[in-house]
């Protein structure tokens, strides 16, 4: 039935593909101001969170904790899954995606945009072989090995997603040496929280209910990860603030910016990081649905902290004579408007629609739901 | 660039197939037509790799040599009635592309009509 | 590419004699015209007085315009190659009006961070995109420092036979470098009634504007970048 639904988005997605290829961009809400729009903030979030999620697995096969290794596949699919639906979207919102393999045939070695792509091919195949050594008893022995290489590709993964935009040394929003380690500290968080609820929904379908001890401990996790990445978040505009050219697009961002600080105060501060703690920590609650309701805010949150980073990085105008009142028709000096449109936000959810499938599939055709070991064992 | 490949390849591998059967060749405007690089057969096989090659050659170097530039092609072979190679279903390059069932690249960026034409519309 | 470039260079040297012939002399007559054989010979660049630039004056613009083949509108989703900007000093009220395009940068980060190679550099100091390779990302346009590039949203029609352009490819000022090439100023150059734009080859130290550089107090926008443009204003 879900599935069936899923099917339907990712439908719609492609017929949203297909208008942009016939009427151009134009029917998006993207224009020569706001030139990464809603399409890019599902692909990111998607992209960030696969690598995430795979903290899951190295934290059972790198550090040896058996309660995360009998999670360690699923949370290998998951990640296979969001990095296809990213990618996928990533790719369709290209103006030219009939070129992909123009891309793929012509790499310019200085763009990190370049170097992106191989580490997302790279991410993949490693995890590929990752989730064979697991399944298959014969190469059991190479897990370990397996789990590293993808621990460490991982970090070079969401890196260089946090590099993208701290190679834009023009832009306010951007070009700061903290992103790429606040990408990696916001992965672990996202992706951990799309994890609870992958797992509190198959145990759910299941009619099992998860061990106590593992539900605590992961809860826990899912909490420091939240803290740190809100606070790696807060570091990043307290060094906007100190520098003095972006005390501007800090106000902008966090207080006169309309949509922007609404949603990053309500929809990031607020639903993605206050009320999950609450959820979590507060005494008597933290129990497993608890701690879904709070994934699940966790991840609204993470959307819309992208929303205000990608498309409020962009919204404040370029400061190309500092100091200068200046104005132009194109847009210069002034905040740059953007409406989603529909078929954009439909691609957005194909991708997501393409993750559930292959997850959803991934469990029914192989094992991949997490086989307890009863607790003495711990 | 790989699918200016594949559109070599198709073309290759069709090409010997209808000059023996030349009944079948589609009917096209040729319009002024008439040598100018290479005889016609050699033309149609491998005009691609003349049009990718020069294209390289302007774009990244600005070495505009006329003869083969896909400009030149078209003051000659746009038919005389509408100066296009691509208005209508027998124009010069739409008439065989469609019969080769290869998609043609070229004319969403590139104009498909004679510049003389282009700028007495243009001018006024 | 290379691979493929290989192939096609050597299906090219076999089978193209005629066009080989060709094409040799094409490459050096090119190179005596324009001095192409030393790369640092030629920088071509302008020098905009700003101080002739008169408010309201859009001339530039529409000769680009026309010249391009854009379509002169001027929503958030049309071309826009030139664009004229006035800005005012904050601390003293100082008023100017000066036209903005591509700078033409030394170091153009829309060529560092394309990831198919389609935005590049010319061997003049002209930064073009290759919309043969461009793929539409539209990462060159978050990367450029002036706003200079437009993202074309439409399918088009009825382009200029010399400036070839198209729908969900990336574009922006390409100094006119079809003028260029057969030794003809840029459109904006030409229409200016003030004369403030002035085009030539920065490298080369008889040239008008190497002169003028050279005696006058000159500047480039957003000089702290360190990305050297070939575009410079005098009287900001
Ligand atoms: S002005 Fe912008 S588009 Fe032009 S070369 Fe510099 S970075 Fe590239
Ligand atoms: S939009 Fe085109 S020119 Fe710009 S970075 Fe992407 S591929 Fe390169």
């Amino acid at each position: 039935m879900l599935t069936s639904v899923a099917a339907l988005i990712v439908l719609a997605g492609l017929y949203s593909v297909h208008m942009m290829e016939e009427h151009g961009h134009i029917i998006t809400g993207m224009n020569n101001q706001i030139v990464w729009g809603i399409p890019h903030v599902f692909a990111i979030f998607m992209i960030v969170a696969a690598s995430g999620v795979l903290n899951v697995s190295s934290i059972g096969s790198v550090f040896n904790k058996p309660a995360y290794k009998a999670r360690a596949p699923l949370a290998g699919l998951l990640s296979l899954a969001m990095l296809a639906g990213g990618l996928t979207v990533l790719m369709l919102d290209l103006g030219r995606p009939d070129r992909i393999i123009v891309a793929a045939t012509n790499y310019n070695l200085t763009s990190v945009f370049a170097w992106n792509v191989l580490l997302y091919s790279a991410m993949f195949a490693a995890v590929v072989v990752y989730l064979w050594t697991m399944m298959e008893a014969r190469m059991q022995p190479w897990s370990k090995h397996a789990g590293f290489v993808v621990f460490i590709w991982r970090f070079a993964l969401t890196t260089g997603t946090g590099v993208i935009f701290s190679f834009l040394v023009a832009r306010q929003a951007y070009g700061s040496a903290i992103l790429p380690p606040m990408f990696i500290v916001i992965s672990f968080a996202w992706g951990l929280a799309v994890f609870h609820i992958v797992q509190s929904a198959i145990y759910q379908w299941n009619g099992k209910m998860l061990d106590e001890y593992v539900q605590k401990r992961m809860k826990n996790l899912l909490g420091v990860f939240v803290v740190a990445a809100l606070y790696f978040v807060v570091v990043y505009h307290l060094t906007n603030l100190y520098f003095a050219r972006q005390v501007e697009f800090e106000r902008f961002i966090l207080a006169d910016g309309g949509i922007y600080p609404l949603l990053f105060w309500a929809g990031y501060v607020v639903l993605g990081n206050l009320l999950p703690l609450l959820l979590i920590y507060l005494p008597g609650w933290g129990k497993t649905q608890h701690v879904a309701v709070a994934s699940a805010m966790v991840i609204l949150g993470g959307f819309a902290f992208l929303y205000v980073f990608i498309i409020g990085g962009q919204a404040f105008p370029l400061s190309i004579f500092p100091g200068f009142e200046v104005k132009s028709s194109f847009g210069d000096g002034v905040i740059g408007l953007y409406s989603p449109s529909l078929p954009e936000v439909l691609l957005g959810f194909g991708g997501v629609g393409i993750a559930f499938l292959i997850t959803a599939v991934g469990i029914r055709v192989l094992n991949f739901v997490p086989r307890e070991i009863p607790k003495k064992a711990l | 660039m790989l699918r200016l490949l594949s559109i070599l390849a198709v073309l290759c591998l069709c090409i010997p197939a209808y000059a023996t059967e030349s009944s079948a060749i589609p009917k096209l405007d040729i319009g002024k037509g008439g040598e100018c690089v290479k005889e016609p057969q050699w033309m149609r096989k491998n005009h691609m790799h003349l049009l990718t090659h020069q294209r390289d050659e302007v774009v990244h170097k600005g070495v505009r040599d006329d003869k083969i530039s896909l400009k030149n092609c078209i003051e000659c072979h746009a038919s005389t009635k509408d100066d296009s190679v691509i208005a209508r279903d027998d124009s010069f390059c739409v008439a065989c592309h469609r019969y080769e069932a290869v998609k043609l690249d070229c004319f969403e960026c590139h104009s498909g009509e004679r510049k003389s034409a282009w700028l007495k519309r243009n001018s006024k | 590419m290379s691979e493929i470039n290989v192939q096609r260079r050597q299906f090219l040297k076999m089978s193209m004699g005629v066009a080989a012939v060709s094409i040799a002399p094409g490459i050096f007559l090119f190179d005596m015209a324009h001095g192409k054989a030393d790369a640092n010979k030629v920088r071509w660049g302008m020098l905009i007085e700003t101080a002739n630039c008169a408010e309201g004056c859009n001339d530039c613009v529409t000769a680009c315009n026309t010249e391009n083949g854009l379509s002169d509108g001027v929503s958030s989703t049309d071309s826009q190659w030139i664009r004229k900007i006035e800005i005012k000093d904050i601390s003293t009220g100082r008023e100017t009006s000066l036209p903005m395009m591509c700078q033409h940068c030394e170091h153009p980060p829309c060529v560092d961070v394309c990831p198919t190679g389609a935005s590049f550099k010319r061997a003049d100091g002209i930064v073009l995109v290759d919309k043969h390779l461009c793929i539409g990302c539209r990462y060159c346009m978050m990367a450029c420092p002036y706003k200079a590039r437009s993202f074309v949203h439409e399918p088009l029609q009825n382009q200029n036979p010399d400036v070839p352009r198209g729908r969900g490819t990336v574009e922006s000022c390409t100094m006119c470098v079809h003028r260029i090439d057969q030794g003809q100023q840029p459109a904006c150059a030409v229409a200016c009634p003030n004369k403030s734009i002035l085009f030539g080859n920065l490298n080369d130290p008889d040239s008008e504007i190497a002169t003028r550089i050279r005696t006058v107090a000159s500047a480039q926008v957003r000089a702290d970048l360190g990305l050297n443009p070939g575009v410079r204003y005098q009287g900001l």
